[in-house]
């Protein structure tokens, strides 16, 4: 279950760069090959924004296909998952072309409550967690 | 207002850094790390042991330290061999990250050591994704865990630098499917060498050591496929400038 130690590598790039605003989502970049699971990211999100200028952000996570192309016949193809790297007509290694990705790509953030707490009802809507 | 921002930050960019810090740090120190990486009960702190007796005994300066949730038990195992060896307890967490292993050793690596081995969490999943700034990344795998072992923990094995089959001598024993656990790794990390060991024998044991003093000794490691996708992207974008990232070594 590393997600947890991952989800928390996010808050603490994004909330420098939040400044004092609040981060309305995150979106990241996910390789089918970088062995994080989409599921156990979003939920160990939650815990890990709680408390910071994430806590309620919604999390995005756009899924990136695992490519690969061998350099002996041009075939590109998915590598599929467990991955296939081998060529077995022509016996040489692909290259690999996508699927390692674990990225964040981008930030929306919003003026935070400044000195004069917002009323809370006003943005709960927007900052209910939600899955895609 | 809202404000959109795109950015491309590696989403473990600190532990990169921390790793780059650490590679200096050992640099620095003449150090070279080699981190292993297994499930549990795969037999690695039985190989380390003798590894660390081995290297001793060669004049080869070594030292170790085993990372585990909870417990002293490895280390103290360890240090039969006679070599300085450290324990991390991670307290719960199940893989070393670059700062904590630096913390780690800045205190404690002795002075002149050569080799220092990194046991890392046992567990195939979450350490494959952490840099510890190590020059060689070896993933065990006992010969009573199953061929489809590759298979089934791609990314660790997938970005292996070596891999070593131990309790080779069980190999009969247990019906170890050789081919069949050679085409998945094959399938999942090309050319990664392998070295089938046995701790209770001590088959193998002068080979693996061979190959990680060769590789302190300035032999480039192996480069696994999954580790390599930057080069595919440029080959792809200016076929003209890249060498083939495809070809064996």
């Amino acid at each position: 279950m590393h997600e947890l130690s991952i989800a928390t590598a996010v808050v603490d790039e994004v909330r420098p760069l939040a400044g004092a605003d609040v981060v309305r989502s995150v979106t990241l970049r996910i390789g089918e090959l970088a062995a994080v699971v989409p599921e156990a990211l979003e939920f160990a999100f939650a815990v890990a924004a709680e408390g910071t200028a994430l806590a309620g952000a919604e999390l995005r996570i756009d899924t990136v296909e695992g490519r690969a192309r061998c350099d002996g016949c041009g075939r590109e193809g998915p590598t599929g998952m467990p991955p296939v790297l081998w060529c077995e007509a022509c016996a040489r290694p692909l290259v690999l072309l996508s699927g390692r990705e674990l990225e964040i790509v981008r930030l929306v953030t919003a003026p935070g409550p400044g000195p004069v707490p917002a009323a809370p009802a006003a943005s709960d809507k927007e900052r209910s967690p939600t899955r895609r | 207002m809202c404000r959109s921002v795109d950015l491309h930050r590696a989403v473990l960019a600190r532990n990169d850094e921390n790793a780059t810090a650490l590679r200096r740090y050992l640099d620095r120190h003449g150090t070279i790390a080699v981190n292993l990486m297994s499930s549990p009960g795969s037999g690695k702190t039985e190989l380390l042991e003798l590894l660390l007796t081995r290297a001793r005994a060669r004049g080869t300066p070594v030292a170790a330290v085993t990372a585990d949730l909870a417990t002293e038990n490895d280390a103290r195992r360890l240090a039969r061999s006679r070599a300085p060896v450290r324990q991390i307890l991670t307290d719960g967490l199940c893989h070393l990250e670059a700062g904590m292993l630096q913390a780690r050793l800045e205190p404690w690596l002795p002075e002149g050591t050569r080799l220092l081995f990194v046991e890392n969490v046992g567990n195939l999943v979450c350490p494959a994704s952490y840099d510890l700034g190590e020059t060689l990344r070896i993933v065990l795998v006992s010969v009573t865990e199953g061929e489809d072992k590759p298979l089934k923990y791609p990314a660790a094995f997938g970005l292996a630098q070596a891999v070593v089959v131990t309790k080779s001598d069980l190999g009969d024993a247990v019906g170890f499917d050789r081919a069949g656990f050679l085409a998945g790794l094959r399938q999942v990390n090309p050319h990664v060498p392998v070295f089938e060991t046995s701790a209770r024998t001590g088959a193998g044991v002068d080979g693996l050591l061979a190959h990680v003093m060769a590789c302190a000794d300035g032999r480039a490691p192996h480069t696994p496929v999954l580790a390599r996708q930057h080069e595919g992207l440029l080959h792809r974008h200016a076929p003209g400038t890249a060498t083939a990232p495809g070809a064996a070594p």
